[in-house]
């Protein structure tokens, strides 16, 4: 595994072409795009990009053939919003390096506003959170950074061992709530003043020495203004209408993160196209910002026209594995199964600015994809084959190489012997 | 349980109890055990499933089959059975009936919802050995967990106090039904456990509290607690076997709780991730003479699991949750199925988590589809004792629950099909016989005091 992961790592372009491409037969597509689900479908892979989709394709360079046996076969799955990479083990503070925690005096409040930090410089792609999320299907993540109001920025990620965001796309953060009262003067009505400020300072910097932001961090949040969308953690419906007032007030795009009570905002996400990123195992009155929580969270949202994106909120990083049966448990919720799919694959790519690359099955598309035991949503279905951009990729991690160790048969050494 | 052990359970229900009735003069009297369950099961007329997949909890699978619940107990499980005329028919095809689940590793009520300080009652960590404290006193029972894990198919669960500590405190029982008090939930006549915990929490609480600091100062820990407990124990048996003449001993809270331990009155719970971890706590157990119940998380469980089923030890284990500790960085998804196949082995799923509570059958079926990938295929009869049989022995109530076999408790849950499935929902979920949930019945969803008058509330 290791040495195929470096190859990746150094030439995910250049490297073998011969080998992103195959001709996948006779599979249960699920496109997650308009054509919907396709039955005994084949999609042909030349250069790690998706050629062609339909039946009985030909296979006319004598590409290496999969016969998929008409089980499903998915884009590769979105991990949600995580740390991959940038986390180790949770609680080694040296194994993590995923939030800006600079030291907060009582005037410091600049240094809890530092839109141009870049999470994504600190992306280790060797982390053995990988191959885990593979395993279960992700081949992509959005790098998530929480350490401040404006916590700065991540970036998407290919789960293939390459270091550079997909489509060198960069994701600005903004962190709403309970968290972040020990940067705002201990009330969530300063957060909101403190952002109106550094987006009017970011649009119009006014000489002075009461700046929030460094140079570099008006630049980027400027930046990001113009065309980024900020992913905003908030889960209260009072705070997610006051973002939406910001959203108004200076025109930017958003896309909502948690968002425990937003199915309370519905009608208003809907109208100003805020897409939601929730978990729909979040059904706890678990704070006083989420007393609303429901696991009809993601159907009603979906009712009203909201595009829904699911996250593990619990535990991103280790588990993103979990999204796939957290889409599975909103759609028994009462979300159509298409939606639950797309909330995986399409609707986070889209809500990301990845699409044009990954999270679905259409011709043009980089060549990510799963196959699947069974209903790639049910927790009793597993992947069983995945390509990144065409190149089959081994579903092992370090967690099946220690199964496979202490499963092998005793052969009169200790288990350190064995591969 | 060792032969001592035995002995010494034996005689903490033989010695201690009658002890009135020896004709001693003036013994001392007998206090009852204080706070004692006031449970009461909800009375209901009997109950019919008829024509339903059956998963007994005991390893078997009965198709087409009707089960009868009668006077709050389990009357027959078989086909075409007959019913009492005042007997509530449920259709039952298509259904999947299964007993009540039980979660032998819950903190609902002493880490309630909302999650806040004020709420926080699970760790007492004050001191690496709290022995002495009961996880009882902290249950809240208007967390609105309990609704949500009843809506899970969750029956029974251990309300455990946290991991903090070397010695946590005691655990309670609870059935899930609604209640205002707590000892109304109290699951009547099961024993208390003890929570223990090994590695990184306590040397990380205590490093700067006084210790211990290290692993090794957890063993030398868990050794002086158990040394000044096994000399309490012997004080106070030679008063109880003395026929409890003259001045009692001086009664300490944490060593009532060790000593109960020791003379195998108590299920011993232990936090333990690391294989070496549980079997330096195996010898512990052999050095002080007691029985552990289970391990619980155990991530490492899969490369000891043959010495966990010799010692008669459960794993109370995670299907996937790893990485967030070094002592969990060594998990594996085929964890449950590989302690369960050991010869004699004991694979529980748990949650430790107010969502997984409310989908261990999903848990479990995530084991099943992990492991199939390595050829060990689980079925559905054998997996069900994993949150239910095998639970009710980590916990030792299984002589009342944790199988649909005459004469148990009627804690059963019907299931809209199979119970290992993304889109599984307990659909009616009942305790000793009364339907206290149903999924098409709002007046039958219970809610906790919390949530009422929350505009907020979906």
């Amino acid at each position: 595994m290791s040495r195929s992961l470096i190859f990746f790592g150094l030439a995910a372009f250049a490297f073998n072409a011969q080998a992103q491409n195959v001709l996948i037969k006779n599979a249960t597509v699920h496109t997650a795009a308009s054509q919907g689900t396709l039955n005994n479908t084949d999609v042909l892979v030349q250069g790690g990009i998706i050629r062609a989709i339909g039946k009985n394709l030909a296979n006319p360079a004598g590409l290496k053939s999969v016969d998929a046996n008409g089980k499903p076969l998915t884009p590769g799955l979105f991990g949600g919003i995580t740390d991959i990479g940038l986390e180790e083990i949770s609680q080694e503070e040296t194994t993590v390096d995923a939030n800006l925690n600079l030291k907060t005096g009582d005037s410091g409040l600049i240094e809890t506003l530092r839109p141009e930090f870049d999470v994504t410089r600190a992306y280790n792609p060797r982390s053995t959170l990988l191959a885990v999320a593979r395993v279960g299907g992700m081949s992509f993540t959005a790098l998530g950074t929480d350490g401040a109001l404006l916590s700065g920025q991540g970036g998407v990620m290919r789960l293939d061992g390459g270091y550079e965001p997909i489509a060198g796309r960069r994701v600005p953060f903004i962190s709403i709530g309970a968290g972040k009262l020990g940067q705002s003067g201990a009330t969530r009505a300063a957060q909101f003043m403190l952002l109106e400020q550094a987006f009017n300072e970011a649009k119009a910097p006014t000489p002075g020495d009461d700046r929030l932001l460094t140079g570099q961090g008006r630049n980027a949040l400027n930046q990001a203004m113009a065309g980024q969308r900020f992913l905003v953690s908030v889960n209260r419906e009072a705070d997610i209408r006051q973002v939406l007032k910001l959203v108004q007030k200076y025109g930017i795009r958003i896309a909502i993160i948690g968002g425990a009570e937003a199915w309370r905002v519905a009608d208003a996400l809907a109208a100003a196209k805020v897409p939601v990123f929730l978990d729909a195992l979040d059904n706890l009155p678990g704070s006083f910002e989420q007393i609303g929580a429901s696991e009809e969270n993601a159907a009603r949202l979906h009712r009203a026209g909201v595009s829904v994106s699911f996250i593990n909120g619990n535990d991103p990083s280790h588990n993103a594995r979990k999204v796939r049966q957290i889409a599975g448990v909103a759609v028994s919720n009462g979300l159509p199964w298409e939606a639950g799919l797309a909330g995986i694959t399409s609707a986070p790519a889209k809500a990301l600015g990845v699409d044009a690359q990954v999270g679905s099955i259409e011709v043009g598309k980089s060549a990510d994809l799963v196959l699947w035991t069974g209903d790639p949503l049910e927790v009793s279905s597993t992947a069983t084959a995945m390509w990144l951009q065409g190149k089959e990729t081994p579903l092992v991690s370090r967690q099946t190489l220690l199964r496979d160790r202490y499963l092998a048969p005793d052969n009169g050494l200790p288990r350190a012997y064995q591969p | 349980m060792n032969k001592l052990t035995i002995a010494a359970a034996i005689c903490a229900a033989l010695c201690v109890l009658p002890a009135q009735a020896r004709k001693k003069p003036e013994p001392s009297p007998v206090k009852p055990a204080p706070f004692a369950s006031t449970y009461k099961a909800i009375a209901s007329p009997p109950v019919l499933i008829q024509n339903a997949t059956v998963l007994t909890g005991t390893g078997e699978r009965l198709d087409n089959a009707d089960v009868l619940m009668q006077d709050g107990k389990i009357q027959a499980v078989g086909k075409a059975l007959s019913a009492p005329g005042n007997a509530k028919i449920i259709n039952g095809t298509g259904k999947w009936v299964t007993p009540g689940i039980i979660d032998v590793h819950s903190h609902l009520g002493v880490y309630a919802s909302p999650g806040i300080d004020a709420t926080s009652d699970g760790n007492e960590a004050t001191n690496a050995v709290t022995a002495n404290v009961w996880a009882e006193h902290s249950v809240w029972p208007q967390d609105a967990g309990f609704a949500k894990a009843l809506a899970g198919g969750v029956t029974s669960m251990q309300i455990l106090p946290g991991s903090a500590n070397l010695v946590g405190g005691r655990s309670v029982i609870l059935k899930n039904v609604a209640a205002t008090t707590y000892q109304a939930m109290k699951f009547p006549g099961a024993p208390h456990g003890i929570k223990m915990a090994c590695g990184e929490n306590p040397k990380r609480v205590y490093g700067e509290k006084g210790g211990p600091s290290t692993r090794m100062g957890n063993v030398a820990g868990y050794r002086a607690a158990f040394i000044g407990a096994e000399a309490y124990r012997r004080k106070w048996d030679a008063y109880e076997k003395g026929g409890r003449q003259g001045d009692a001993p001086d009664q300490d809270l944490a060593n009532d709780t060790l000593a109960g331990v020791l003379r195998g009155d108590i299920t011993v719970n232990i936090h333990c991730y690391r294989a070496d971890e549980m079997a330096a706590m195996i010898d512990l157990s052999k050095e002080f003479d007691f029985q552990i119940s289970s391990f619980h998380h155990g991530v490492e469980a899969y490369k000891v699991a043959d010495l966990l089923a010799k010692e008669k030890i459960c794993g109370a284990l995670w299907a996937d949750w790893w990485g967030f500790k070094l002592e969990a960085y060594d998990g594996i998804e085929e964890n449950i199925a590989l302690v369960d196949r050991a010869p004699g082995g004991c694979a529980v799923v748990h949650s430790d988590s107010g969502e997984g509570i409310q989908r261990l059958n999903q848990e479990a079926a995530k084991v099943m589809a992990s492991s199939k990938r390595v050829n060990i295929d689980i079925a559905p009869e054998h997996a069900i004792r994993w949150l239910t049989s095998n639970a009710a022995k980590a916990l030792r109530i299984d002589e009342q629950t944790g199988s649909l076999q005459t004469g148990k408790m009627a804690d059963v849950v019907v299931w809209s099909g199979t119970p290992f499935s993304t889109y599984a929902k307990a659909e009616q979920v009942f305790i000793d016989g009364a339907l206290l949930y149903d999924r098409n019945n709002k007046a039958l969803q219970p809610r906790a005091d919390f949530l009422i008058g929350q505009e907020g509330q979906p």
